[in-house]
């Protein structure tokens, strides 16, 4: 009894230091133990609340692992056919040009099916905010090749480890569309330790403003894990990021809106 | 406001007619023979006068995934192409069928199959009004037989579209497409201010978020899905079946065509009836949902059906399942990008009737 009147004393409102955004629904998150999926969303429910933007949110899907996403932020949602979240994403901001509208894809996604529509998006300059998720690897389909996959780096379609004579090297989408005109504030990101997702939040943030702008594309690039399918804990997974991701997708602003060209 | 009487293109037609019915955005491809569509919108510059957005897109996908964007907006929404690119947009479309949006495609059919030609043809019928894409679908079809009918079916499709929360085709063809006729063209019309409770334009406090998808995990909750779309289906069987009849009161044969063919069976029939053969026409105006109640109707009093398509035959099978085996049901018709001529469907005909 006394231990539970000390945790009631402890959970008194003005001692809330944590509590769990209005924007993130009560359902269930359908992601692995220890994937970067969680707190990407959770970073970008927080803006969207701090920001007070639910009701002009108009947010776009993906097909992969975070296809179910309209059911963990509570905004309007559009499912897109796999790859084709930037035309959605164009169609809806063309129509309702004063609304915030974004897309949340993955690296299978955006960077290969997607191909196209990522950088025609881009480089018509659509006023839309694309988040682009990149833990080198096909999560839902259960780890197969990605684009973005490492040379070297083992998955279930490039079981000897991706060969770059055969297979092609990483595609780094987010340096692509930083060298696009239509593009206002590029910048990559990472969610595998606090710091980097205090600095995420930060560089969220500056996106949706811009956005708010309509003076360009913006896009966040988050590199993030996937504990299953590299077969890691979440902790080796973090590491195994920061040793071998990083180095391949380097932290940090792409292009500013001080840096745009002439 | 009157109408205003032009002399036009098929093709220019439905864009002008687009802009009047209030279309809110046209997202196109080039591609012959409808590249006139988006030429002449780009000209008209529309956003000027009533706001419609109108944006050349990278592909054909792209342009049909805008127009899901935009008809998740509860916008009236529309794209155009001819046959190699509406089989690109298939796969959009159907996630357009799936997530039970209404927009407009225009398909401005040429031969095929692959690049095949820029002629006319009807080989997309089934196409059009089986699916086209993966999963139990139907898209409303309407197809016109004149530029009239091309800028008239706009406002029919969009209201259709509408009705029924389901993509709408206008299936033409390259002939209906690129030749001129006067058209009357209706005044212009304010775009729609209405959201419908649907539409993703921002969850207010005051509702659930909205969500537009096309995907089920849940087998038991997708099925029941499919059941709701097949009982729509059926509705629109019921309900919006349109076709015309040209001298079938006295039939002893009937010539079933739509779209350009049916203009030369027009003549067919005025061609076999100065021979003595009492022939009669029908047009079917739906192609989905297809006029099977009428032609099972007049099978009960004709000897004969011959189904006139700029194909290899395709609508005939749906002739056939329509009568169900009460009279012979025959296909004739050109392919390649060639237009039937009203000469040969009345000696086909002939040589159906003797030689059975």
């Amino acid at each position: 009894m006394a231990e539970a009147t000390g945790i009631k004393e402890i959970i008194k409102p003005e001692n809330l230091v944590y509590k769990k955004t209005k924007i993130m629904t009560d359902n269930v998150l359908s992601y692995c133990p220890g994937c970067g999926h969680g707190t990407a969303h959770r970073i970008l429910a927080e803006i969207i609340e701090e920001e007070g933007l639910q009701s002009e949110t108009i947010g776009v899907c993906p097909v992969g692992c975070s296809v179910l996403l309209y059911n963990f932020l509570d905004i309007d949602w559009q499912e897109a056919a796999h790859g084709r979240a930037p035309a959605v994403a164009t169609g809806i901001k063309r129509l309702l040009p004063e609304k915030f509208v974004f897309t949340y894809q993955g690296d299978g996604d955006l960077a290969a099916i997607g191909t196209a529509e990522t950088i025609h998006s881009c480089n018509r300059g659509e006023n839309i905010l694309i988040i682009f998720i990149n833990n080198g690897i096909y999560g839902m389909t259960g780890g197969q090749m990605a684009p973005t996959t490492l040379p070297g780096m083992k998955s279930s379609t490039s079981p000897y480890g991706r060969d770059i004579a055969t297979m092609g090297n990483p595609l780094k989408m987010t340096d692509i569309v930083a060298t696009l005109p239509g593009t206002y504030y590029v910048t990559r990101q990472s969610v595998h330790t606090p710091a980097n997702v205090r600095k995420t939040k930060k560089a969220m943030k500056k996106a949706v403003q811009y956005q708010k702008l309509n003076k360009g594309t913006c896009f966040v690039e988050i590199v993030s894990n996937c504990p299953s399918n590299w077969k890691m804990t979440p902790t080796q997974s973090n590491k195994w990021l920061e040793e071998n991701m990083l180095k391949y997708y380097p932290l940090g602003d792409l292009k500013t809106p001080e840096e745009q060209p002439a | 406001m009157e109408k205003e009487l032009r002399l036009m293109k098929g093709n220019e037609a439905i864009a002008e007619a687009a802009i009047r019915a209030g279309t809110d955005g046209y997202f196109g491809y080039p591609i012959t023979p409808q590249s006139e569509i988006l030429e002449y919108l780009m000209t008209a510059d529309p956003m000027k006068t009533t706001g419609m957005v109108v944006l050349q897109a990278e592909s054909e996908i792209a342009a049909i995934n805008m127009v899901y964007g935009g008809a998740a907006c509860g916008k009236r929404v529309m794209t155009s192409s001819s046959s190699p690119g509406i089989s690109l947009k298939q796969e959009g479309i159907t996630y357009i069928a799936g997530a039970e949006l209404p927009c407009l495609i225009v398909n401005v059919v040429r031969g095929g199959p692959g690049l095949g030609t820029i002629q006319p043809a009807q080989s997309d019928y089934f196409q059009a009004t089986k699916g086209g894409g993966h999963g139990d679908y139907h898209l409303i079809v309407l197809a016109p037989a004149s530029v009239q009918e091309m800028a008239d079916f706009v406002e029919v499709a969009f209201d259709l579209a509408f009705k029924y929360r389901n993509p709408a085709m206008i299936l033409s063809d390259g002939a209906i497409g690129q030749m001129m006729e006067k058209v009357w063209l209706s005044p212009q019309k304010e775009r729609s201010k209405i959201v419908p409770e649907w539409a993703t334009v921002g969850k207010p406090p005051t509702r659930e978020r909205n969500i537009i998808t096309s995907l089920d995990l849940d087998p038991n909750a997708q099925e029941v899905f499919n059941q709701k779309l097949v009982a729509k289906y059926n509705e629109i069987r019921e309900k919006e079946v349109r076709y015309e009849e040209f001298q079938c009161d006295d039939a002893e044969y009937i010539l079933v065509a739509y779209g350009t063919s049916a203009r030369v069976c027009q003549k067919s029939v005025q061609l076999a009836r100065a021979q003595g053969i009492k022939v009669g026409l029908l047009r079917p105006i739906t192609l989905f949902p297809f006029p099977s109640k009428r032609l099972n109707e007049l099978a009960d009093r004709v000897k004969l059906m011959l189904s006139v398509e700029m194909s290899a035959g395709q609508m005939v099978e749906d002739v056939q399942l329509a009568v169900n085996g009460k009279v012979p049901v025959y296909h004739y018709g050109r392919m390649g990008g060639i237009v039937t001529a009203p000469d040969e469907v009345v000696e086909n005909l002939k040589s159906k009737i003797t030689g059975g």
